[in-house]
C-alpha cells in the first residue's frame, strides 16, 4: 500500500543504512538523546500524549454522552450554558462528546489493524529471512505480487463480507497491510542470522523458532516502531475512506473518517459539525508524521 | 495509442457538439437525475431515475399531464366496456418511431408478451398483472403468448382484456412496464436495441447520447405529434449519485433541477434561494417492520408500547428538518379511490407524555422494565437519513427499559434479511406503483404456501391476520368504488389496532428547481415530464 | 531484461487466478443477492432472472463459466447496468480511468520533484516551510472532504471553474478532478525528493563539486538530481496504484466516466461480474505499471541487476 508517509521507501532506505551500520553498540540510548533534541518530535509525542489522555479520560466528565439525545438542542451551534462545547448533531447529540469517542474509535481501530500487521509482517519476515532458500524465494515472490493487488478493492470486498464489526474490519485490513514488514524484517534476519549470538544459539541446540522469536525478534524494535508509526495515520485516512463510502462503524458508536464524511455534507450549513474532528484529524496525523521522522532519524545508524 | 485515439475523438466530439449547440441556440435542461440508470429498456428499469429517461424518450398508450394524469399519449382515445374488463385504445395518426416506421397496434402486443415473458426476466411485470393471463405467462404455466389478453384488432386498434375490473388500470398504463418497444429493432438486435446508437424511441425525445458514468443527453424529437408544443431542446440527464455535490452544482449554476437533496441544505435554501426547493407530499409510507413470527414483538403490547412512545412530530420539522408529515396509518393522504375519513388512532391525539406512561406500562405488563430491559436488534439500509431516524427512535425507547442495538447494511444485506425474516425491527419504506390504497395495504396480507415455503412478499413483519386478508379479497371483488374503499378502510383500521408495523412518516418528494424552469407542477406521483417544461434564459 | 519482464508477467498469473477464485467465492459467501432489493420479487421472476443469469447452477459451474470467458476476454453480464456487457463497461471506463490516473501521474510527479528540490535547496527558509505545508495539507485532508472543500471554494464561491461533471474535450471540467487526485501523491513525492536532496547534497562528492567551484545550478543539474531520484522512482508503483484507487472517489465526485465508481455501488449491489472485472483490470494494470517502474529503476540505478 502506497504509504501516506512514503512510509515503504523511508524504511526501505532505513533498512539499508542498518544493514551497512558498524555492528556492536546498543542503540536505545543514543537514540533516545537524539529524539529528545528533535523539538518537533517531542512536540508531536505531547501532542499525541494529551489526545490519547483526553480522548480517554475527558468523556468521564462531560455534561452528554457521545450518543445521548439533547432534544431541546438538535444542530446547535457551540452552546455552553447548556454544556453543547462544540455544538450538536442533527440528532441533538453533542459534538465533543462524539469527537472523542470517535477518536478514541479511530485509535483503537488503527492499534488493532497495527498490531496485527506488524505480527504478521515480523514472522512472516523473520521465517523467510531465518530459512532462506527456496522456502524464502516462494515466500518472498508472494509478497511482490501481492503488492501488485489494488489494496483497497480487497478491504471492500472485506467490509462487505464481514458486515461492519469493526475488530474484525481492521483485524481484516491489518492482514493486508503487513507486505513492508515483512521485508524489512526479511532484509534484517538475513544479516542477523549470520551473527555470532545466532550461531551460539544455534551451536547450542536451540530450535529454529526459538532462535527467530528470542534472538531476531528482539532485535527488530527499530523499524518495527518506526513502521507502527507510520502505519497508525494511514489505517486513520482508510478508515475515512471507507466511512465515506458508508462502510464506517455502527452507530451510535463513530469514527473520526465518520463524523468528517458527515460533516464534509454540511460545511457550510453546519460548519461546527467538520471542524471539531477535522481539526483532531490533522493535528493527530501532523503528529504522527513528525514522530515518525523522528523516529527514524533518531535510530538511525549512520551518524553514529 | 487507443488513449490518444480516444482523446481526439473526445476533443473532436466536444468540439463538434458545441458547435452544433451555439448554431441552434438551443434551449437545454439539465437535470441532476441522481443515479446512473441500469437500463433504458422499460422491461428492464427498476428505478424513478430510469422513469424520467424513459419516459422522456417512449410514451405509451396513455401517459402522464403536467399534474401526473394519465391522458391519452400514443392513443388518441379509448373506450371501456361496461363490465371495466375491456380496454379499446384508438391510435393517433402518423405516429413513428424515430427511425420513421410507423407506430402499429403490433409494438404494443408485441411489448406486453415482451414483459411477461420468463426469458425476458423484467421485474417490475407484476404491475400489469391486472392483464388477462399476464400471470400465468411470466410464471410459465401458459406457454402460448396469444392467449395474453392484449390483442390488434387492426393496425391502429389495441385491445386489452383484464383479469378483474380494475379502477387503477389507466394509471397503470402510463407506467414504463406499458410502453410499447419497437419490435422491428428488438427482433432484429434483441436486448442489443438499447445500445445508444440502436435505439429508437416513439417519444417527445431523442436519446442521442450514452457517457456511462457520467451523463445521457436526448434531443427534441422532431415528428412527436405534439412536437409544436415541447420547449425544451435538449436534455441533460446528469448521473451523479453524490447528493452533496450535485447540490454544489446547483447552487453554482450547472444543473436546473435536482431530484433530490441533502436534507440539512433545506434551511440554506429557504433563506438564501426561496421558492427553489419543492418539498411536496408523496404517496409513500417510511415504516418499521416488527417482526411477528417469532420473538418478544409477537406481543401486541410491546408492539403497541413502541409505537405510541415514538414522537413522530419531530421527525420531519426536526431530524430530517424538511417536513415529513407524521404518519399513523397505513394509507397515503391523498391516495387515489379512497374516499372516506383518513385513519387516525385515539392515541395520537393523546399528550406525548402520557403516552410514554402508558407504554412503560404496557412494557411492565410484559415482563420488561429498565432493570430488566428488552434488547433489541434495529437494522436500517446505510443512509444518513435512515440513520437520524434510527437513533431518534432508539433514544425515545430507552425510557421504556429497551435496549436498541443499530445494525446498518447496504440495502442487498438489508432487505436479504428482511425478507429471510431475520431481524426484530427493521426499517422500511413504500412508494405506491400507482395510486391506490390496495398497494399499500397489500404489503399485510398473508404468506401464501409455496411448495415447502411460505412466500411472505413485501410483508417482511409477517403479520398473519385472516380477518383481514378476507377483507382484501372482498374489497378486490367489489366493483362499486365508494363500496371499496369502505371495506379497504376497515381493514386499515384492523391492522392498525393490531399494530402490524409501525407507520413513521409519508414520504415528500424533495426537488430543487431553477426560478428559471416554468411548468414544474408538484404532484404527488413526483412525476414531471420534460414535455411539459420550459426554460427562460 | 526481456526474459525478466517476461517471467514476472508469468509468475503473476498464478497469483491472479488465485485472487480471482478467492473474489469469486467469497462475494459469493456474502450476504444478499444481485435481485435483492427495496422489493421482494414475486417468486416466478426472480426464477426467470436467476436462470438469465446462468445463477442456478452450481456454484462451480458458475466459477467455469466465468473463468472461460474471462480467458476469452469475455468478463459476462452485468446485473445492475443491464445494456452493457462487464466487457463493454470497462472498455468505455478504462480509457478514461487510465489518461486521468497518467495525467495526474505526471503532474504529481512533476510538481512533487520540483517542490522537494525547492524546499530541499532552500531548507528551512520560507519557501521550504510552504511546501511543507502544502506537503502536510495534501497527505493529511482525505480527498472526499478536499473535494468538497474545493468545489465550494473554487467552483461555487469563487466560479473560476466547473463544478464537477463531464463534457468530453472540455478541459477545466478536468482541471479539478486531477488536481484533488495528484495533490496527495505530489505531496509524498516532494517529501521523498526533499528528503533524499538534502542528503545528496550533503554528500562528499557533490561538496567536492561546489569546492571546484561550479555554479550551484550546475551542481544541482549535474550531480545532486539524478542520485536523488531514485528513492522518488521506487515509490512510482505505489503512487500509480494510489492515483487508480485515488480515482474510486474522485470519479464518483465529479461525475466522471471511468472505471471506478462502478467498483464500489457494483461491491455493494452485489453485480458480481463488474466486481470481478473491475479487480482483474486494476490487477492487470498495476503489474504492468509496476514492470515499467521496475525498469525504469534498472535503468536509473546500474547497481539493480535481474535476478
Amino acid at each position: 500500500m502506497a504509504g501516506l508517509t512514503s512510509r515503504d521507501a523511508i524504511l526501505t532506505e532505513y533498512n539499508q543504512q542498518l544493514l551497512n551500520a558498524p555492528k556492536g553498540r546498543s542503540l536505545a540510548q543514543d537514540a533516545v538523546r537524539r529524539l529528545v533534541a528533535n523539538k518537533a518530535a517531542v512536540f508531536s509525542i505531547f501532542l499525541l500524549v494529551t489526545i490519547l489522555l483526553v480522548v480517554f479520560i475527558a468523556p468521564y466528565f462531560l455534561p452528554w454522552g457521545y450518543s445521548q439525545v439533547d432534544w431541546a438542542n438538535i444542530r446547535k451551534p457551540p452552546n455552553f450554558e447548556a454544556g453543547h462545547f462544540m455544538g450538536t448533531d442533527q440528532n441533538g447529540r453533542d459534538m465533543l462528546a462524539r469527537t472523542m469517542q470517535g477518536t478514541q474509535m479511530s485509535l483503537v481501530v488503527a492499534g488493532v489493524a497495527t498490531l496485527v500487521s506488524v505480527v504478521i509482517g515480523v514472522s512472516y519476515g523473520a521465517i523467510a529471512g531465518y530459512f532462506g532458500g527456496r522456502i524464502d524465494a516462494v515466500m518472498m515472490r508472494f509478497v511482490d505480487i501481492m503488492y501488485a493487488l489494488p489494496y483497497i478493492l480487497f478491504v471492500i470486498i472485506l467490509v462487505v463480507i464481514f458486515g461492519r464489526n469493526p475488530i474484525l474490519l481492521f483485524v481484516g485490513i491489518g492482514c493486508l497491510e503487513w507486505l513492508t514488514m515483512a521485508r524489512i524484517v526479511r532484509g534484517q534476519t538475513l544479516s542477523l542470522k549470520e551473527r555470532e549470538f545466532v550461531e551460539a544459539a544455534r551451536a547450542s541446540g536451540a530450535s529454529p523458532w526459538s532462535i527467530i522469536f528470542r534472538h531476531i525478534v528482539p532485535n527488530l524494535t527499530g523499524p518495527v516502531v518506526i513502521y507502527a508509526t507510520l502505519t497508525i495515520p494511514e489505517i486513520i485516512i482508510t478508515e475515512s475512506f471507507l466511512s465515506y463510502l458508508g462502510l464506517g462503524v455502527q452507530e451510535p458508536q463513530t469514527s473520526l473518517g465518520t463524523l468528517i464524511s458527515q460533516g464534509s455534507e454540511v460545511a457550510v450549513a453546519l460548519p461546527w459539525m467538520l471542524l471539531g474532528p477535522a481539526v483532531i484529524l490533522v493535528a493527530m496525523l501532523i503528529a504522527f508524521t513528525y514522530l515518525g521522522d523522528g523516529l527514524r532519524d533518531a535510530l538511525d545508524p549512520k551518524d553514529r | 495509442m487507443k488513449i490518444t485515439k480516444t482523446l481526439t475523438a473526445a476533443l473532436l466530439a466536444g468540439t463538434v457538439s458545441l458547435l452544433a449547440v451555439s448554431a441552434a441556440q438551443a434551449v437545454t435542461l439539465r437535470m441532476g437525475n441522481g443515479g446512473e440508470p441500469g437500463s433504458i429498456d422499460p422491461h428492464h428499469a427498476e428505478g424513478d431515475w430510469e422513469n424520467r429517461i424513459i419516459g422522456d424518450y417512449i410514451e405509451g398508450l396513455m401517459t402522464e399531464d403536467a399534474n401526473a394524469e394519465a391522458i391519452p399519449g400514443q392513443a388518441e382515445s379509448f373506450t371501456v366496456s361496461d363490465d371495466g374488463l375491456v380496454y379499446t385504445f384508438k391510435l393517433r395518426d402518423g405516429i413513428q418511431w424515430s427511425d420513421g416506421t410507423p407506430v402499429t397496434a403490433g409494438d404494443f402486443v408485441f411489448a406486453f408478451q415482451r414483459l411477461f415473458d420468463p426469458a425476458t426476466a423484467s421485474s417490475y411485470a407484476y404491475l400489469q398483472y391486472p392483464i388477462k393471463n399476464a400471470e400465468a405467462i411470466a410464471s410459465g404455466e401458459i406457454t402460448d403468448f396469444a392467449e395474453l389478453g392484449v390483442k390488434a384488432v387492426d393496425d391502429t386498434t389495441v385491445e386489452i382484456t383484464l383479469e378483474n375490473p380494475t379502477p387503477y388500470f389507466l394509471q397503470a398504463l402510463t407506467h414504463y412496464t406499458a410502453f410499447p418497444v419497437p419490435k422491428h429493432k428488438v427482433e432484429e438486435l434483441g436486448d442489443d436495441w438499447t445500445k445508444i446508437e440502436n435505439v429508437v424511441g416513439n417519444g417527445p425525445y431523442v436519446l442521442k447520447e450514452w457517457v456511462p458514468g457520467s451523463f445521457l443527453r436526448s434531443e427534441k424529437n422532431p415528428d412527436y405529434y405534439d412536437a409544436a408544443n415541447v420547449a425544451i431542446d435538449e436534455v441533460y440527464y446528469d448521473n451523479t449519485e453524490d447528493t452533496t455535490a450535485a447540490f454544489n452544482a446547483y447552487i453554482a449554476g450547472e444543473l436546473d433541477i435536482l431530484t433530490a437533496f441533502p436534507p440539512d441544505q433545506y434551511q440554506w435554501l429557504q433563506d438564501n434561494r426561496p421558492g427553489e426547493a419543492h418539498v411536496e407530499p408523496f404517496l409513500g409510507v417510511y415504516y418499521y417492520v416488527m417482526n411477528q413470527e417469532e420473538g418478544p414483538l409477537t406481543d401486541v403490547r410491546v408492539r403497541e408500547a413502541l409505537s405510541i412512545s415514538v414522537n413522530r412530530e419531530v421527525i420531519g420539522p426536526d431530524i430530517l428538518t424538511t417536513g415529513e408529515i407524521a404518519a399513523y396509518g397505513w394509507v397515503p393522504p391523498g391516495t387515489a379511490n379512497y374516499d372516506g375519513e383518513a385513519y387516525m388512532p385515539d392515541w395520537a391525539s393523546e399528550d406525548y407524555g402520557s403516552r410514554v406512561e402508558r407504554a412503560k406500562a404496557l412494557m411492565a405488563e410484559a415482563g420488561y422494565s429498565p432493570e430488566n430491559p428488552l434488547n433489541l436488534q434495529l437494522r436500517y439500509n446505510t443512509n444518513e437519513a435512515h440513520q437520524r431516524i434510527a437513533v431518534a427512535l432508539s433514544a425515545m425507547w430507552e425510557p421504556l427499559g429497551v435496549n436498541i442495538e443499530l445494525f446498518n447494511a447496504e440495502v442487498a444485506v438489508h432487505y436479504d434479511a428482511l425478507q429471510a425474516g431475520d431481524f426484530q425491527i427493521g426499517r422500511a419504506g413504500w412508494l405506491l406503483d400507482y395510486s391506490d390504497a390496495a398497494n399499500t395495504l397489500d404489503l399485510l396480507k398473508g404468506g401464501t404456501q409455496q411448495g415447502d415455503t411460505m412466500n411472505w412478499g413485501n410483508n417482511y413483519g409477517r403479520y398473519n391476520n385472516e380477518e383481514f386478508d378476507a377483507l382484501m379479497d372482498k374489497a378486490a371483488a367489489e366493483l362499486d368504488l365508494t363500496a371499496r374503499a369502505a371495506i379497504l378502510h376497515e381493514a386499515e383500521a384492523l391492522a392498525m389496532d393490531d399494530f402490524a408495523a409501525m407507520p413513521i412518516y409519508w414520504y415528500v418528494s424533495k426537488n430543487i428547481v431553477s426560478p428559471a424552469i416554468e411548468g414544474f407542477v408538484d404532484n404527488p406521483s413526483d412525476i414531471h415530464r420534460t414535455r411539459w417544461l420550459s426554460k427562460s434564459e | 531484461m526481456l526474459s525478466y519482464a517476461f517471467r514476472r508477467v508469468l509468475g503473476a498469473i498464478p497469483i491472479a487466478l488465485i485472487a480471482i477464485t478467492a473474489c469469486f467465492f467469497i462475494l459469493r459467501a456474502a450476504p444478499g443477492g444481485p435481485f435483492d432489493g427495496e422489493r421482494a420479487l414475486p417468486p416466478q421472476i426472480m426464477d426467470n432472472l436467476r436462470a438469465y443469469y446462468n445463477l442456478d447452477k452450481s456454484l462451480f459451474e458458475q466459477y467455469f463459466i466465468y473463468v472461460g470467458g474471462v480467458l476469452r476476454g469475455d468478463f459476462g453480464p452485468s446485473m445492475s447496468y443491464q445494456d452493457f456487457s462487464v466487457s463493454e463497461l470497462l472498455a468505455i471506463g478504462l480509457p478514461f480511468s487510465l489518461m486521468l490516473g497518467l495525467v495526474a501521474f505526471v503532474v504529481a510527479t512533476s510538481v512533487g520533484i520540483l517542490a522537494g528540490m525547492i524546499s530541499a535547496v532552500n531548507q528551512n527558509k520560507w519557501p521550504d516551510f510552504s511546501v511543507i505545508f502544502v506537503v502536510m495539507i495534501g497527505l493529511i485532508v482525505p480527498n472526499f472532504l478536499m473535494a468538497n472543500l474545493l468545489q465550494l471554494l473554487l467552483g461555487v464561491y469563487w466560479n473560476w471553474l466547473p463544478v464537477r461533471g463531464y463534457v468530453p474535450g472540455s478541459i477545466p471540467h478536468l482541471i479539478m478532478p486531477i488536481l484533488i487526485l495528484s495533490l496527495p501523491q505530489a505531496a509524498r513525492v516532494a517529501r521523498l525528493m526533499r528528503g533524499s536532496m538534502i542528503e545528496v547534497l550533503g554528500t562528499n562528492y557533490v561538496r567536492t563539486a561546489r569546492a571546484k567551484g561550479l555554479g550551484a545550478r550546475l551542481v544541482l543539474a549535474r550531480h545532486a538530481i539524478k542520485p536523488a531520484l531514485l528513492p522518488v522512482v521506487s515509490y512510482l508503483g505505489p503512487a500509480l496504484s494510489g492515483l487508480l484507487t485515488g480515482s474510486l472517489v474522485v470519479e464518483q465526485v465529479f461525475a466522471l466516466p471511468g472505471i471506478g465508481k462502478y467498483f464500489i455501488s457494483a461491491a455493494l449491489a452485489r453485480d458480481y461480474g463488474i466486481v470481478l472485472g473491475t479487480t482483474v483490470l486494476y490487477m492487470g494494470v498495476i503489474l504492468l505499471l509496476n514492470l515499467i517502474v521496475d525498469i525504469l529503476y534498472a535503468y536509473l540505478d546500474p547497481k539493480v541487476r535481474y535476478r
